[in-house]
C-alpha cells in the first residue's frame, strides 16, 4: 500500500532521564486475510507485521504483528531520554516495502 | 416408516441443535489448545505466574474491530530486572496471536498500547517474559458486540 502515512507524537524536548510516551500511527487496512470478497473468495492478507522504533542506532521498542491487529495500526509506548538524537521508527509491510518516518528531540 | 410432520420436524431441529453445539465446542477447544502451546513455546515451557503484569482492557467493547488495550510490567529495566518481550493472545479469534512486544533497557518502561481485533466474546491474554527467565501472566475477559474478523 503506497498510501500508507505514518504520524508520530514524540515531545519536543525532555530532561535528560526521563522516559517518555510516543504515539505512532500508520495507515493501513491491516487486511487479516480472514474476510471473504462478495465472489466468496478469500481475500489475501496484507499487513503490517512489524514495528521498531531506535534512537540513534539503537532499538528502543520493536513489535512482531499479527492480523489480530486493527486497521490503522496504533502504538503507545515509552522511552527513556538520556540524551538529543533521533527517533527512526519503521514499519514492514507483508508486500516488503517499509515506511520510515523520523523525529528529534531536544534534551535541556 | 410413518413419519408426521411434527416429529420430522423435533428431529431436524434436534439435529441441527446437536451439530452445531459439537461444533462450537471443537472449535473452542482447538483454540485454547492452540493458545496453551503459543504460551508454552514462548515461555520455553515455564508455566507463567500471577502478578507484576497488568492487562486493561474495556469489559465490554461494542466493536470488534478496535479494542484497546494496554500492558504494562513492574520492572527496573535495568540490568536483570528487564521485560524481554510480551505477547498478547485471544483465545477466540481464528488465530490467537495478536501481537508480540519487544523493550529494551532504552524502553525506560514495559508498557505499551495499542487497538485490536476480537472475532467474539473471549478471553485475553498477556504473558511477559523476563530476562531472569520468570514468566508472569495477565487475563481480561472482554465481551464483544460486535465481531471484528469479517466472514
Amino acid at each position: 500500500m503506497a498510501d500508507s502515512k505514518p504520524r508520530v507524537k514524540v515531545p519536543k524536548s525532555a530532561k535528560a532521564g526521563e522516559v517518555i510516551t510516543i504515539k505512532t500511527l500508520i495507515s493501513h487496512k491491516m487486511e487479516s486475510g480472514q474476510r471473504k470478497d462478495k465472489a466468496g473468495q478469500i481475500i489475501p492478507r496484507s499487513i503490517i507485521n512489524k514495528f521498531t522504533c531506535e534512537f540513534e542506532g539503537a532499538k528502543v521498542f520493536e513489535c512482531d504483528i499479527d492480523p489480530a491487529i486493527s486497521a490503522n495500526p496504533f502504538f503507545e509506548f515509552t522511552a527513556k531520554v538520556e540524551k538529543a538524537g533521533t527517533f527512526k521508527f519503521t514499519w514492514v509491510d507483508d508486500d516488503g516495502s517499509t515506511y520510515t518516518d523520523e523525529k528529534k528531540i531536544e534534551v535541556n | 416408516m410413518n413419519f408426521t410432520r411434527r416429529k420430522a420436524l423435533g428431529l431436524t431441529a434436534g439435529a441441527a441443535a446437536l451439530a452445531l453445539n459439537g461444533f462450537k465446542m471443537t472449535s473452542a477447544f482447538a483454540n485454547a489448545e492452540d493458545t496453551e502451546k503459543r504460551i508454552m513455546e514462548f515461555s520455553g515451557s515455564k508455566k507463567p505466574e500471577a502478578g507484576k503484569i497488568t492487562l486493561t482492557a474495556p469489559e465490554i467493547a461494542e466493536n470488534g474491530n478496535t479494542v484497546p488495550i494496554s500492558v504494562s510490567v513492574e520492572s527496573a529495566m535495568t540490568g536483570d530486572d528487564l521485560v524481554e518481550s510480551v505477547m498478547i493472545l485471544a483465545e477466540g479469534n481464528p488465530n490467537p496471536a495478536v501481537a508480540t512486544f519487544h523493550f529494551t533497557e532504552l524502553s525506560g518502561q514495559a508498557s505499551a498500547t495499542t487497538r485490536m481485533r476480537l472475532a467474539k466474546t473471549q478471553n485475553v491474554i498477556a504473558v511477559a517474559k523476563m530476562k531472569d527467565g520468570s514468566v508472569f501472566s495477565d487475563i481480561k475477559q472482554v465481551k464483544v458486540t460486535i465481531g471484528g474478523c469479517g466472514g
